[in-house]
C-alpha cells in the first residue's frame, strides 16, 4: 500500500507516493537522492539525520513521510544560498576545523543553526548543552564549539546591519 | 606573513563537500538493478547450528537468495585470517582458526553472521531475515575474560583446549626478577584497561556490483585500507583473483581502526553480486556495528614497578591477559604483543622490563586494534604505575617522571625499540607552565571550600607510529610489508593529481598532501588533486592506520616528486640547452645555475606532453611512481596534564582543565594536527570515564548495544583543551613528521584516571562512573551521603 506525500524540500515542491512505514530520512535519501542527510544510528540518538522541518530542526529518522505532508523541509543541501555562497554557519565549521570524517557534520550543522535561531548569543555551556544529541566521533566538539561561537558573533553582526 | 605549503594553516579542500552534504559515502552510492542484503546473525554467544530452513524465507516476497555457510563452501570460499603470526613462550605457533564468511558449524558471538538474504528491497531483506528459521543448539558460553583459561570454561574452539591463542613473552626475565628482589619499593596493581566499540559515525557499508561482461567485481566499501582488502578477498577468501576485483573505499566516514579490518559483509556483498549478477547493498544498522565491527582493548593486567632508594625505575613486569573475543581479526594478534609490549618503557630509561601477554579467545566479538592500538594499554599501565609510585613514595609526580626520563638518542629500550628522537623535559615543562602546575595547590583549595575534591594526573605517553619498516615486522610475524606508494602525475597544463595508498577518513589528506606537493614542486595546492581509495586509480598502497599516513605515505609523495625533479631537470636542460648537471630546481623553476635562463615548472610539464623535438633517449611525460619503506618507527611523545573536580555528593567528575603538549616532529598543517588531538583526547576520556563495553556474564549478550546503553562522549561531557607543541625533527624520515592520530587517546585516559584518583584517594578501575567514584568514597567515608 502506498500513500501520497507532498512536501517542500529545499524550496521545491516534491509529491511522491510512499509507504506508509518509510521514515522521514529514507524519502530524502531514497526517493530524493538527497544523500546529504545521514543515518548513524538506530535509536535516535546521534544527531547526523538533523534537517529542518518547517524552520525547527528534527531528527529525520524519527518523523515519517507521511507526517511532513504538506511540510516545507530544508536539508544541508538547501542551506547555502542559491549562488552557492556557505551559510555562515558552514564558513565557520570550515573556518575552525569544526569537522573531520564529515558525516555527523550535515546534522551538526543543521542543529546548530537551530540554536541561533533560539539563542543568537549562546554561552560555550549553552552550545555544549544544545549539541548533546549530535555526537561526533572525530573532534572532541572543541572546533564544534569555536564554529558555533563564531558562526553567533557574525550572524549577529548580520542582523545588526541589517537593522 | 603567513606560511604557505608545509606549516600553513590551510582550510581543508575536502570541507566544500561535506558542508553542503556533497559527500559520497558507501551508502550513498546506488547501482542500477541494485539489490539489498540483510545479515542473519546469531542470537547466541556460542550455539551449534544444526540447520537452516530456509524454504519459507525464500518464498517471501522480492527474496532472491537465502545464503549460508554451505553455500559459501561449497563455492570454495575460505575465512578471513589473523595477518600476524605470534610465537608462544615455548616456541609453539599461535592457535588461530580462520573466521567463516557464514558460520559453518558453530556461532562463536552474539552478531555472529550466520547467513545473508537478499531481496529487491531493504525492506523485503529485512522480513525474509526475520523468517529465516535457524535451528540453534545452544552452547554454554565462555565470557568472563578472567575464566577463559580455567578447565572447566566452555570451548570457543572445539580444538583449542584452553581457549588460548598464544602466551607470549619479551624482554628478560631473570634481569627484571633480579630488579624487584633488589628493589627498595615495588608499586603492584591490578589494571584492567576496558573493553570498548569504536563507533565511527558512519555504520559500515558494502555494495558488490558484479559486471558478468568483464568478469570483474567492483566493491564499494567503508575500508581504511582497500588493496589490503583486495589481497585479503582474493588471495584467503578466494572470491577472485585481484585483478578481477575492484575495491572503492570513497569518502569514509572515521575509522579509528575498526575499518582497518575485512569483515565477512564486505566478502558476502561481492560474493552475492557475482551469484545474482545484480549489484547488492549492506548498510550496517547501529545495533549491528555494536554487534560486528571489532572492538578495542579489554586487557587484564597485574603490573609492577620497581624503585630504587634514590627513585630511579629499575624494573617493570606485567602480565597481561588480552581478549581477542571470537575469532582472531586481522591484526588482532599484533595488538597486545608487538603494539603493546615493546612500548612499556615509556619515555623512561628502565634497565629490565619483563612482558608475558596471554592472549584468549571468548564468545564475544573479535577485538582488534582501535585508536592508538596497544599503545593506549602500555602507556596506562606506565602512567598508572609511575603516578602511583610518585604517591607511594611521597615524590612529586611531574620530578619522578623527570628523574627517569631516556635523555640521550638513539635510546635502546629493552623491549625491542630504538627511540631515534625525542625532549621528554621539554614537552613536560611546557605543559606545566601550559597547565600552570604551580597555581594547583591554589586551585585545590578553592575547590575544597565549595566541597569539591580537586584532582590533578599526569600522563607522559610516547608511541611508536609510522608502521614500520617492513623487515622489522616481517621478523616480528606480520604477514604483509608496511611501505607506503605515491604517484605524481603532472597534465599537460600543469595542474597534478597526487595518488596515496594511503586512506584519508577524516584526516585531511587532500589538504596535508597538497601543501606537501605545493611546498616541494611550487605547484600551488589548489592545483593538486589528491586521488585515494581507489585500487584501480592508485598504486598498491598498504592504507591507513598507526599514524602512518603522512610518515611514510608522505615520504613517498617525497620520494616521487624527488624523481618528478629529477626528470624536469633532464627536460630543462634541453630546453634551456644546458648540461642537466647546471640544472637548479627552487620555487617551482628550473634555472641553469648563475643564468637567468628558467623554465617554470608548468612549462615543462607542457613540453613533457608536447615533445616535437625532444632527442632520443629524453623520454616524454612527467609521472613518476614510488614505494616508500620506513626506516624506522616514529616516535611520538608529550605530556597531558588533566585536571578534575569531583562531586562527593553524586561522584560526578568534571574536567576542569586539560593540557596537552605533544612532540610531533614537523607539523604540516597545524589546524588538522590539533584537530586530531583534541578527537583523540575526547576519545581517551570517553574511555576513562563514560565507555565501557558490557556482555552479561550469564547469557552473554551484548548488554551496551545502543547509544542508549553505550556512553559516548557528548559536546557537553568534555572541556575545550590547551594544546602546546614541542618539536625534535624526526631523523628517521625526510619530512621529519612523527604522526599525530592516536596521541590524545594514548595519552589521555592515564591522565584522567591519575586526576580522579588523586581527587578521591582511592584506585577504581575504568570507566570511572559515578557510581564507582560515590561507592570508592563512600568506602573511605568522605562520600558526603555516608557521612
Amino acid at each position: 500500500m502506498s500513500i501520497p506525500v507532498s512536501m517542500t524540500v529545499n524550496g521545491k515542491a516534491v509529491s511522491k507516493e510512499v509507504e506508509p512505514r518509510m521514515l522521514l530520512v529514507e524519502f530524502l535519501r531514497e526517493q530524493l537522492g538527497l544523500t546529504g542527510t545521514h543515518v548513524g544510528c538506530d535509536t535516535s540518538q546521534c544527531g547526523a539525520c538533523v534537517v529542518m522541518i518547517d524552520g525547527t530542526s528534527v531528527k529525520a529518522c524519527t518523523a515519517l513521510a507521511a507526517q511532513c505532508d504538506g511540510s516545507s523541509v530544508t536539508t544541508i543541501e538547501g542551506l547555502a544560498a542559491a549562488d552557492g555562497t556557505l551559510h555562515p554557519m558552514q564558513q565557520a565549521f570550515r573556518e575552525h576545523h569544526g569537522l573531520q570524517c564529515g558525516f555527523c557534520t550535515p546534522g551538526m550543522v543543521m542543529s546548530a543553526v537551530d540554536l541561533l535561531q533560539h539563542n543568537p548569543d549562546p554561552s560555550e555551556e549553552e552550545v555544549r548543552d544544545w549539541l548533546e544529541g549530535n555526537i561526533c566521533r572525530c573532534t572532541g566538539y572543541h572546533n564544534i564549539v569555536r564554529a558555533v561561537l563564531d558562526a553567533a558573533g557574525k550572524m549577529r553582526g548580520q542582523a545588526q546591519a541589517a537593522e | 606573513m603567513a606560511p604557505e605549503g608545509i606549516g600553513a594553516r590551510l582550510q581543508r579542500k575536502e570541507d566544500k563537500r561535506f558542508l553542503t552534504g556533497k559527500g559520497r559515502y558507501t551508502d550513498d552510492v546506488n547501482r542500477a538493478g541494485q539489490t539489498f542484503a540483510v545479515v542473519v546473525r546469531s542470537p547466541h554467544p556460542h550455539a551449534r547450528i544444526k540447520g537452516i530452513d530456509a524454504a519459507g524465507a525464500e518464498a517471501m516476497p522480492g527474496v532472491l537468495a537465502v545464503l549460508t555457510g554451505a553455500e559459501a563452501k561449497a563455492d570454495g570460499l575460505g575465512g578471513l585470517p589473523a595477518g600476524w603470526m605470534i610465537h608462544s613462550r615455548d616456541g609453539s605457533p599461535m592457535n588461530a582458526p580462520v573466521h567463516p564468511i557464514l558460520a559453518d558449524d558453530k556461532a562463536r558471538y552474539v552478531g555472529d553472521p550466520v547467513a545473508l538474504v537478499v531481496a529487491e528491497t531493504y525492506a523485503q531483506a529485512k522480513d525474509a531475515a526475520d523468517a529465516l528459521m535457524v535451528d540453534y543448539e545452544e552452547l554454554p558460553a565462555n565470557v568472563a575474560l578472567d575464566k577463559a583459561t580455567a578447565a572447566d570454561t566452555p570451548k570457543v574452539f572445539d580444538d583449542i583446549a584452553d581457549n588460548r591463542c598464544f602466551d607470549w613473552e619479551l624482554g628478560d626475565k631473570a634481569a627484571t626478577e633480579k630488579a624487584f628482589s633488589e628493589a627498595a619499593h615495588v608499586t603492584t596493581m591490578d589494571i584492567v584497561n576496558n573493553r570498548l566499540i569504536p563507533n565511527a559515525i558512519e555504520p559500515r557499508a558494502a555494495l558488490g556490483d558484479y559486471d558478468s561482461g568483464t568478469d570483474v567485481i567492483t566493491l564499494y566499501t567503508t575500508s581504511q585500507n582497500p588493496h589490503v582488502a583486495r589481497l585479503v578477498i582474493s588471495a584467503f577468501v578466494g572470491l577472485a583473483p585481484e585483478h578481477k576485483l575492484h575495491i572503492i573505499a570513497p569518502d569514509v566516514g572515521g575509522g579509528f581502526g575498526s575499518k582497518i579490518y575485512v569483515y565477512n559483509e564486505e566478502v558476502l556483498c561481492a560474493w552475492a553480486s557475482k551469484r545474482l549478477k545484480r549489484p547488492v547493498k549492506w548498510t550496517a544498522e547501529r545495533t549491528e556495528s555494536f554487534l560486528a565491527d571489532a572492538h578495542g582493548r579489554d586487557h587484564v593486567t597485574k603490573a609492577e614497578l620497581a624503585l630504587d632508594q634514590a627513585g630511579k625505575i629499575t624494573g617493570l613486569r606485567v602480565h597481561t591477559l588480552a581478549n581477542l573475543g571470537g575469532y582472531p581479526s586481522l591484526f588482532s594478534t599484533a595488538v597486545p604483543t608487538y603494539l603493546y609490549a615493546t612500548l612499556l618503557s615509556g619515555q623512561y630509561a628502565i634497565p629490565a622490563i619483563y612482558a608475558n601477554v596471554e592472549a584468549v579467545y571468548t564468545n564475544t566479538a573479535p577485538v582488534d586494534a582501535y585508536r592508538g592500538a596497544g599503545r593506549p594499554e602500555a602507556t596506562y599501565v606506565v602512567e598508572r604505575l609511575v603516578e602511583t609510585a610518585a604517591r607511594e613514595t611521597g615524590a612529586d609526580p611531574a620530578e619522578l617522571r623527570r628523574k627517569n626520563f631516556v635523555r640521550e638518542f638513539p635510546y635502546q629500550t629493552p623491549v625491542i625499540m630504538t627511540y631515534d628522537v625525542g625532549d621528554y623535559e621539554a614537552s613536560l615543562d611546557a605543559a606545566l607552565k601550559l597547565g600552570d602546575y604551580a597555581g594547583f595547590a591554589e586551585r585545590r583549595k578553592e575547590s575544597e571550600a565549595r566541597g569539591k575534591l580537586r584532582g590533578i594526573g599526569f600522563s607522559n605517553y610516547i608511541e611508536a607510529c609510522g608502521i614500520a619498516p617492513s623487515a622489522a615486522v616481517g621478523s616480528l610475524g606480520a604477514g604483509v610489508g608496511l611501505w607506503e606508494s605515491a604517484s605524481i602525475r603532472f597534465n599537460a597544463t600543469g595542474n597534478v593529481y597526487v595518488y596515496t595508498g594511503s586512506h584519508s577518513h577524516g584526516q585531511g589528506h587532500e589538504t596535508t598532501f597538497a601543501q606537501l606537493v605545493q611546498s616541494w614542486l611550487g605547484i600551488p595546492e589548489d592545483q593538486v588533486e589528491v586521488i585515494h581509495g581507489d585500487t584501480e586509480k592508485t598504486p598498491m598502497g598498504m592504507g591507513t592506520y598507526g599514524s602512518r599516513s603522512l610518515a611514510v605515505g608522505g615520504s613517498a609523495i617525497y620520494r616521487a616528486a624527488e624523481k618528478i625533479i629529477e626528470k624536469g631537470k633532464k627536460i630543462a636542460a634541453h630546453l634551456l640547452e644546458a648540461s642537466e648537471g647546471d640544472i637548479e630546481f627552487k620555487d617551482g623553476k628550473f634555472t641553469v645555475a648563475g643564468t637567468d635562463k628558467a623554465k617554470t615548472i608548468q612549462e615543462i610539464a607542457f613540453a613533457a606532453y608536447v615533445p616535437h623535438n625532444f632527442p632520443p633517449g629524453l623520454e616524454p611525460g612527467l609521472e613518476e611512481n614510488a614505494f616508500y619503506d620506513p626506516l624506522n618507527f616514529t616516535f611520538p611523545a608529550g605530556c597531558q596534564i588533566c585536571e578534575v573536580e569531583v562531586d562527593p555528593d553524586t561522584g560526578v567528575v568534571e574536567i576542569v582543565n586539560f593540557t596537552a603538549v605533544d612532540d610531533f616532529g614537523t607539523v604540516i598543517n597545524p589546524m588538522i594536527v590539533e584537530g586530531q588531538v583534541h578527537g583523540g583526547i575526547a576519545q581517551g576520556v570517553g574511555q576513562a570515564l563514560l565507555e565501557g563495553c558490557v556482555y552479561d556474564l550469564e547469557s552473554g549478550q551484548l548488554v551496551t548495544g545502543s547509544y542508549m546503553d553505550y556512553c559516548m562522549p557528548r559536546a557537553d561531557n568534555l572541556p575545550s583543551f590547551r594544546l602546546g607543541f614541542t618539536t625534535t625533527e624526526n631523523p628517521s624520515n625526510p619530512l621529519g613528521v612523527k604522526g599525530c592520530g592516536e596521541a590524545g587517546a594514548i595519552a589521555a585516559p592515564a591522565a584522567v584516571m591519575n586526576a580522579v584518583t588523586d581527587a578521591i584517594g582511592a584506585d577504581i578501575q575504568m570507566p570511572a562512573t559515578p557510581e564507582k567514584i560515590w561507592r570508592a568514597l563512600a568506602a573511605r567515608g568522605t562520600a558526603h551521603a555516608a557521612e
